[in-house]
């Protein structure tokens, strides 16, 4: 097994040769925000908060995305970062409609705890209070539009783990929206299996069961990992671990 | 304060507001009727201003509560999932919030058609009745005793709760603490004081513990002790210099609406053990001046049948009156006083012996609106004997709270008593759940045709008639008008669904709608 040591924020880091950037700073108990992120998933870089200077790029690299190097002299907290992070927050909340107050997530959601996390107080950005929908045509979950960030990891999750491909993004620019099937509700797209692990997946509030309200959302996000492992260690029955 | 015409004409008293006071823009016309403006009025939770309007003559014709304040709640609520509405609905108000998640949870309960569990039901009431309580106190205590306590004429720099604690600090203090022994109940059971999400459609999402219960039974002796220091103090005050306010602020003859329970005993909230079901007795009940029932055992889903609102232009607050009597005809009052004339009995030692007492000094039917003071005190009393006889309930502490079913209806009409009055939520949902039509009958809206006719009243007994041309109106009787408002301890956030807190404009018009005089204080 060949072995790249590296240089983050000043640190000596060793890791395997493969392993991304972001890895390279988990494994060395350094904390990346992340939003597309699920441990289980297939990194895609969409949410831009996992961004690291690396000396010699003239710009910063989503770590996730980037592979860790030998010699790479890596700095994961500069002024520069943390300002891109938190733009990237508040540039979130002013494209949906989020209102963590009324939120099922409100208490358990990545993008609600990662505005704390990079202190944001309120959004810079004039809010676009965008008019969108809520699917609540599956007989177990919703779909909301309105706290919909496009990580995409109900997509990859759904895609990736239960091999259905319920989910795509659909349109351009602003008017990106997740759909089911081809453009479908929600509830009458026949591959969907109701597993869930979408719902498990979403980091804000956008998938939720039925019926839940305010707070109520209680999201197994470890699960998409749990079943990934357990796919590389060939355990094919519930051994308790994994949520029914 | 206000002035019209040039100032310090009559009375001559000086009031010393340090509110500004502008001359009159304008004369117009010989004859011309004028307008007297108290905007905004102070110490009620919102943004409103009261006109009183003069003919050419200088006679007092009309006065109007303008409530100014505007939110759209029922409009940006369509298209979300019904399980929200206890949540965002109780964003309305950061007074009563609890009233809102509670008939919010009810209504979605009848959307699920379903039973919610015996402890989760009596949970819903302990948060209730510790809402009322709190909101009573905040009402008697931090909004209405200095005019009470410290007297009309008081420097209005000092008629205010701070001046309240320098003239009676144990007093003051005792009532801050009563109501912090309600926001603490809710803080036990929702998690938090104002805005916790906890009551839900098919009942509440947590237990209560031995631990929680304990510490709320601990705090009783000292509430109770409050409420009757009050009670003693406010009758005291009663009989003596607040005797003319009794009989002058808002004594008219009108309807009383409010929920009863089983046997017509006070009741707070809907839903027995069988929700969505018809009640074993009780329900809305309507009670003429004269004692007469006018309406009884009505459901919740009666109220579109047996009332109607208006609309006027000058306020954003509707007018809601008794469809069969009409408009404005059909006036009737909810909250504490409607509640207390409505039923026959409390139901609990105490509180039915001052219930007996308020009967025997102002009859069988109390009208005058000064009366809800009482009342408020007497719903405390109610309210803390009803929290400690919940407390030794064993199954309060039963940990199934929560029924879980699908949507079963698509229209469901919720009822509750909030603090200040008799509360509806109706919601009609798609099949999906999402909410099609929102439709929210607040307390102070039903209360409004009272407080206009109270503000009149009280304006005719205390200002001069005719009130000469180009005089000042000293302070003190302005308070009273204000003060008759407050009786109803409006909150307007609610009742427009709208945002705010409160200063006070008083304004001079000419027939012509012309500006003649301002005065303000904020």
């Amino acid at each position: 097994m060949s072995v790249h040591t590296l240089s983050i924020d000043g640190r000596p880091v060793a890791v395997e040769a493969g392993a991304s950037l972001l890895a390279a700073c988990r494994g060395a108990g350094i904390a990346l925000p992340t939003l597309c992120h699920l441990d289980g998933l297939t990194p895609v870089g969409a949410c831009r908060l996992c961004l690291v200077e690396v000396e010699g790029q003239a710009r910063p690299l989503a770590a996730c995305v980037s592979a860790a190097a030998e010699g790479q002299v890596v700095r994961t907290d500069t002024a520069q970062l943390r300002q891109f992070r938190r733009m990237a927050v508040e540039l979130f909340f002013a494209e949906g409609n989020h209102l963590c107050a009324v939120c099922v997530a409100n208490g358990a959601c990545e993008l609600q705890d990662l505005a704390v996390a990079v202190g944001m107080d309120h959004s810079r950005f004039p809010a676009r209070w965008p008019r969108r929908a809520v699917d609540a045509s599956h007989p177990l979950f919703t779909l909301d539009h309105n706290r919909c960030i496009l990580c995409s990891r109900c997509l990859r999750a759904c895609d990736e783990l239960e091999g259905a491909h319920v989910w795509d993004i659909a349109e351009r620019g602003e008017h990106c929206r997740l759909v089911a099937g081809l453009d479908q509700p929600w509830g009458e797209v026949a591959a969907c299996t109701s597993c869930g692990q979408c719902v498990d997946a979403c980091p804000t509030g956008a998938l939720f069961r039925r019926q839940e309200s305010a707070g109520d959302h209680q999201p197994r996000r470890d699960r998409a990992a749990v079943l990934q492992q357990a796919r590389q260690q060939k355990l094919w029955r519930n051994q308790g671990e994994v949520p029914p | 304060m206000a002035s019209y015409g040039s100032p310090g004409a009559w009375g001559g008293a000086s009031v010393g507001s340090g509110r500004p006071l502008r001359p009159p823009e304008l004369a117009r016309g010989v004859a011309m009727s004028r307008t007297i403006t108290i905007d905004p009025v102070t110490r009620i939770e919102g943004h409103a201003r009261i006109t009183l309007q003069l003919d050419g003559d200088g006679h007092l014709v009309e006065a109007r509560f303008h409530v100014l304040e505007f939110r759209g709640f029922e409009t940006f609520c369509q298209g979300r999932p019904f399980t929200e509405m206890a949540a965002i609905t109780a964003r309305i108000c950061g007074i009563c919030p609890v009233s809102h998640m509670l008939t919010a949870a009810r209504t979605g309960d009848k959307l699920l058609a379903v039973a919610i569990p015996a402890a989760a039901q009596k949970l819903r009431r302990l948060l209730n009745l510790a809402q009322i309580s709190q909101s009573h106190a905040l009402s008697f205590f931090h909004l209405s005793s200095p005019d009470l306590l410290l007297g009309w004429s008081c420097d209005p720099a000092r008629r205010n709760l701070f001046g309240l604690i320098a003239a009676e600090p144990e007093l003051a203090r005792a009532g801050i603490r009563l109501r912090q022994f309600g926001q603490q109940i809710i803080e036990r059971l929702a998690g938090r004081r104002i805005h916790g999400a906890w009551a839900v459609p098919g009942g509440v999402r947590s237990p209560l513990s031995p631990v929680d219960r304990d510490a709320i039974l601990a705090g009783l002796p000292e509430a109770k002790a409050t409420a009757r220091l009050a009670l003693e103090r406010f009758k005291g005050l009663l009989d003596g210099p607040l005797r003319a306010e009794a009989q002058s602020f808002g004594h008219f003859p009108s309807l009383f609406l409010a929920l009863v329970g089983p046997g017509g005993r006070w009741e707070h909230l809907d839903g027995g053990a069988a929700a969505g079901d018809g009640r074993s007795g009780g329900g809305l009940r309507i009670r003429a001046a004269d004692g007469g029932l006018v309406a009884d055992g009505l459901r919740a889903e009666a109220y579109a049948s047996v009332l109607a609102e208006a609309v006027e232009p000058w306020s954003y607050l509707k007018a809601p009156y008794y469809r069969p009597y009409g408009y404005p005809g059909g006036l009737y009052r909810v909250g504490p006083l409607a509640r207390l004339n409505v039923c026959e009995a409390i139901g609990t030692p105490w509180a039915d012996a001052e219930l007996i007492e308020l009967r025997q000094r102002w009859g069988p039917v109390v009208l005058s609106s000064f009366a809800y003071h009482l009342a408020r005190l007497i719903e405390i009393v109610a309210c803390l004997e009803a929290i400690e006889a919940l407390l030794h309930d064993p199954q309060l502490l039963d940990p199934h709270v929560r029924s879980r079913a699908g949507l079963n209806r698509l229209e469901a009409v919720g009822v509750g008593e909030a603090p200040r009055g008799t509360l509806f939520h109706h919601y009609e949902v798609d099949e999906q759940g999402l909410i099609r039509q929102l439709n929210l009958l607040i307390a102070t809206g039903q209360n409004n045709l009272a407080m206009n006719r109270t503000v009149l009243q009280i304006a005719r007994a205390f200002i001069p008639d005719p009130v000469p041309a180009g005089a000042e109106i000293p302070e003190e009787l302005l308070n009273r008008v204000e003060a008759g408002i407050r009786c109803f301890d409006p909150c307007l956030s609610c009742s427009t669904h709208a945002a705010g807190s409160m200063p006070l404009r008083l304004e001079l018009r000419d027939a012509a709608g012309g500006l003649l005089a301002v005065r303000e204080r904020g």
